[in-house]
């Protein structure tokens, strides 16, 4: 069950060789990795022509033609769909910074009835697949018409359904000493201000951490927007990839790349601007 | 002392038969303070959970589409899914050979680097944010995107294999390698687990290794009888979440077969399935039955997890 014992000697021993060594192959796998990533990005650089002739990654000839064609590609400018992933994430990080820190203070520092019972009932929805409540959310929805609109994805963060963040906050606001709420208490604070003002502040790094990662996982969000978006007028960055495929004459590679590595941009900005958020989030909560 | 008496007789002096109730005052209004606080909570369990579950289990024993009424036709779905489906059977198979396939060999990666990177490297962050990248853009369908076209059979891997004169397969066209690119796609994302190894390996006290290296035991011996057996807890964590992920994914065999899971439905995730069977075929109630099966193959083999951890994880006294 466990990892196999065997690769790991392999693993170990040159290492004992020296630092030096081990860096090298760090970096050698480190390249392999990364690869892929790096030839797209360089194959979106490429005139057509010489995107499979060249599989090193160097281009030897620079070309931006496939970003102006693959940005007027699709029925809109891919600016539109650009735009429509922001308002949907925007709305998505704010509601979910909102709804999710009530709720935790909630439970890190008032005390209730049945509160083990609610709390319980949260963690049980961290492990809850989604595809079980899909297909009645798609009714619902559709019975309240709002299919095509950006209703159905942002009305579970409203609603505080992304429960890791939640239990993240909680685990987080566990930390912070009771007495500065008891201090604010006695200055005739109530639960609201002690909330914004005591507890919040401190939240810092839990907020960001639930902001890098709900952007990044509505960014990429795909089965939703599949679902909930079937207008290219409301199509988000994923959907819209998407089509690149079905139009696919394979003379789309370039401005399709070209149009990829645009939408991973803000991915690759966020994770540069917020690792350190990112790696203590993964580290301590197994959030991805 | 005296003065303390003192003002306890004041107090009660002032107020006796108040006390009790005055404490239920305050936890009441502290409860209606947190039922506010955790408001939208409740109405997003109720409206967007719990609803939608007890929605779905009714579902399941009906044969519905959006356009018609639900009509109850018992444990149709269910007997239909095992008995008759031959597509329903294949995707399990599919996304049970991905989850064997590629969880552990994703962990096994993930180890590895974890265990290289732990022992006073320089560079440390630098090497953990490069590794852990894959993980961050892995299920965007731009990657998935890629995938497609790097094992398209005139794409990257073939162009790499031409040098060397090897005339590959076209990968995501024939059934025989099309899931084992998409393995090789959650392999790829090794580095959320491997950050979480990094974390349980830094919580093993230096001094086990001192003691076991004045004892004489070597760099296999010391992995052995204190790593190994000390990050059981964590092994299991990652074990369990990564199952539980990988038992849903979906972009990435959408993507790559274009929406279908061919060839031969080589590529037919359980999740890419059940979309086809709810939102292309409208076959609603037959989804929601799919659904409950997947819920309850998770929750088994959550459980399962939870049994044979017995047996192998080991919590001793390590926080």
């Amino acid at each position: 069950m466990a990892t196999p014992s065997r690769p790991v000697p392999v693993l170990f021993r040159p290492l004992r060789g020296g630092p030096v060594v081990k860096h090298i192959l760090l970096i050698g796998f480190g390249l392999v990795m990364l690869y892929p990533l790096l030839w797209m990005i360089s194959s979106s650089l490429k005139p057509e022509e010489l995107i499979f002739r060249e599989p090193g990654l160097w281009p030897s000839q620079v070309t931006l033609k496939n970003y102006s064609e693959g940005w007027n590609a699709l029925k809109h400018p891919f600016g539109y769909y650009l735009w429509n992933s922001a308002v949907v994430t925007a709305i998505s990080v704010v509601a979910n910074l909102v709804a999710c820190s009530l709720a935790a203070y909630a439970f890190a520092r008032l005390n209730f009835p049945l509160k083990k019972l609610w709390f319980a009932i949260m963690l049980g929805t961290i492990m809850l697949p989604h595809h079980v409540v899909i297909v009645p959310q798609y009714i619902m929805f559709s019975k309240l018409d709002l299919i095509n609109t950006i209703w159905p994805l942002v009305m579970p963060k409203v609603l505080a359904t992304d429960a890791f963040f939640v239990f993240l906050m909680v685990q987080f606001i566990r930390t912070l000493p009771r007495e500065l709420d008891e201090a604010a208490e006695i200055d005739g604070a109530g639960y609201w201000r002690i909330f914004i003002r005591v507890v919040m502040p401190l939240c810092l790094p839990a907020l960001a951490t639930t902001a890098i990662f709900t952007f990044i996982w509505t960014w990429n969000d795909f089965l939703s927007q599949l679902l909930y978006l079937n207008n290219p007028d409301n199509f988000t960055v994923p959907v819209a990839l998407r089509t690149f495929l079905d139009a696919s004459s394979d003379s789309q590679w370039g401005p399709m790349f070209a149009m990829s590595i645009i939408a991973l941009g803000p991915i690759f900005g966020f994770f540069l601007a917020g690792q350190k958020y990112l790696i203590r989030g993964v580290a301590t909560t197994g959030l991805k | 002392m005296a003065d303390s008496v003192a003002v306890k007789t004041r107090e009660t002096a002032i107020q006796p038969p108040q006390g009790g109730r005055r404490t239920s005052l305050r936890a009441r209004r502290e409860a209606r303070a947190a039922y506010l606080f955790l408001a939208p909570w409740f109405v997003g369990l109720l409206v967007i959970t719990i609803g939608p579950i007890v929605a779905s289990l009714y579902l399941s024993f009906t044969d519905y589409s959006l356009l018609k009424e639900a009509k109850w036709v018992g444990l149709d779905n269910y007997v239909k899914m095992f008995t008759q489906d031959e597509r329903f059977l294949a995707s399990l198979k599919v996304t049970t050979v991905y989850v064997v396939v590629s969880v552990p060999l994703q962990l096994a990666f993930a180890l590895g680097l974890a265990l290289v990177l732990d022992r006073g490297l320089r560079g440390l962050s630098f090497y953990r944010s490069i590794f852990y990248l894959p993980s961050l853009l892995g299920g965007s369908v731009a990657i998935a995107i890629l995938w497609r076209k790097v094992f398209g059979a005139d794409g990257l891997v073939n162009a790499v294999l031409s040098i060397f004169g090897i005339q590959g397969p076209g990968w995501v066209g024939d059934p025989d390698t099309a899931l084992g690119t998409l393995i090789l796609l959650h392999v790829w994302t090794f580095g959320a687990p491997m950050i979480i190894f990094l974390a349980g390996l830094r919580q093993i006290p230096a001094s086990y290794y001192e003691a076991a290296a004045v004892d004489g035991a070597g760099t296999l011996r010391q992995f052995r009888s204190i790593t190994l057996p000390l990050l059981t807890p964590i092994i299991f964590f990652n074990l369990v979440l990564e199952v539980i992920k990988s038992f849903q994914s979906f972009t990435q065999a959408f993507i790559v077969s274009n929406g279908k899971g061919g060839p031969a439905d080589s590529t037919l995730f359980y999740t890419l399935y059940l979309y086809l069977k709810g939102f292309k075929s409208y076959d609603m109630g037959y989804a929601a039955a799919m659904a409950w099966v997947l819920l309850l193959i998770i929750a088994a083999l959550t459980g399962v997890n939870f049994l044979a951890s017995k047996y192998w994880v080991f919590y001793g006294d390590t926080k």
